[in-house]
């Protein structure tokens, strides 16, 4: 009876929850806004309450507080310097944002913010927009020899500028789509599969004795899918670091 | 009586107590740096053996997620470029023709770049250090 509603994609319908219309805008606080406010919640709560005792000796909760602090702190010094250092509170917030809504993510019933590639795109052009905006004002247009790669012949010129400049204009977007295909991919294989343990669940003992096989795989692909969940939030940040990196530092 | 309450009447206390905070402090700073030391040393072993089996597949599965998502970007950015010039120009459809051809090379290197074998943003001939 369940194996005809099995819809991989309903998990990502967006569903307003308070209806806001300002002029033919429709801001309406939806699903998607109520679990990223969950997100920020999670994320700024676990902070504050894991570093509030400020013990010499962690407990456990601070110790996971401060080895997250730790890891995005390496991450950008060994990126960007430590010039990018400047950059720590909004690289700590992006990484700490992302990895909490991909978690999240993976609670039954649970809306996942990061499927939605306008999410992820909004938080690339964030970074591409820094990236720009800080580049030209501390170094002006010699920002600009960053699309103009030394030791090229002055004939291929034009072509390879051209190409380096399409190239970072991709960066957003392959920054965006890579979160975005990860997230709904990893969500619609582990709905599909476990849909499949329903309807053969459905089939009588057979069914039932067949259903242990995509059981199986479901497991295997919620490990696989929190691997994948901290896994994107740490390549979304490095990867940040990376271009921040080039704002700083435009030629070498 | 009174005096024996009273730090400032002495003036010995309070530098004694400074002065030992600060050999606390300096042996911690201490321990603290060789612990990084040590740490520093033992890390890359400590993350090649995670490696060895249970990350293996995620990291593969990642490397083509990301070498593929480089590709189809920078394609989907060279169409929309050129999508965008015909639009404002009105030169349909050379600027797509043109764009998606240079769209198909950004794609190219941003899978070499990101694969490490050419160099970074603005670094000319230096290939990036591997890692």
């Amino acid at each position: 009876m369940a194996a005809d509603k099995v819809d991989p994609i309903h998990q990502f319908h967006i569903n307003p929850i308070v209806p806001i219309h300002v002029g033919g805008y429709d801001l309406s606080f939806t699903n998607s806004s109520l679990f990223m406010v969950v997100a920020v919640v999670v994320a700024s709560g676990f902070l504050f309450f894991a570093t509030s005792g400020r013990a010499l000796v962690p407990t456990r909760m601070q110790s996971m507080a401060e080895m997250t602090y730790d890891f995005v702190a390496s991450m950008l010094r060994d990126a960007a310097g430590n010039q990018g250092m400047k950059f720590f509170p909004f690289v700590f917030s992006l990484f700490m944002f992302v990895l909490t809504a991909n978690l999240l993510g993976l609670f039954p019933y649970f809306f996942t913010v990061t499927s939605h590639i306008i999410i992820t795109f909004s938080l690339a052009l964030l970074v591409i927009g820094i990236v720009i905006v800080y580049g030209f004002a501390k170094h002006g247009f010699r920002f600009l020899k960053l699309f103009v790669p030394s030791g090229v012949p002055l004939v291929l010129m034009p072509l390879v500028v051209a190409i380096e400049i399409v190239s970072f204009v991709s960066r957003p977007v392959s920054l965006s789509v890579r979160l975005f295909a990860n997230m709904l991919a990893g969500h619609i294989t582990l709905k599909v599969f476990s849909g499949f343990v329903v309807s053969l669940g459905a089939m009588g003992v057979a069914g039932m004795a067949g259903a242990v096989l995509p059981l199986a795989m479901a497991v295997a692909l919620s490990a696989l899918e929190l691997l994948v969940a901290a896994l994107q939030a740490y390549v979304f940040a490095v990867l940040t670091c990376m271009y921040l990196n080039d704002a700083l530092h435009p030629s070498h | 009586m009174a005096g024996s309450k009273r730090p400032d009447g002495t003036g010995e206390t309070s530098p004694g107590h400074q002065r030992r905070a600060d050999d606390r402090d300096d042996d911690l700073e201490r321990r603290r740096r060789e612990l990084e030391a040590s740490l520093a040393t033992r890390l890359p072993d400590r993350l090649e053996g995670e490696n060895g089996t249970t990350k293996a597949a995620g990291v593969g599965y990642a490397q083509a997620f990301k070498l593929s998502s480089e590709f189809i970007a920078g394609i989907a950015v060279g169409a929309g470029i050129g999508w965008f010039v015909d639009r404002m120009a009105g030169t349909s459809p050379w600027g797509l023709i043109v764009f998606l051809l240079l769209g198909f090379g950004a794609g190219i290197l941003n899978v070499l770049r990101s694969a490490g074998l050419v160099a970074e943003f603005g670094q000319g001939d230096k290939p990036r250090p591997k890692k």
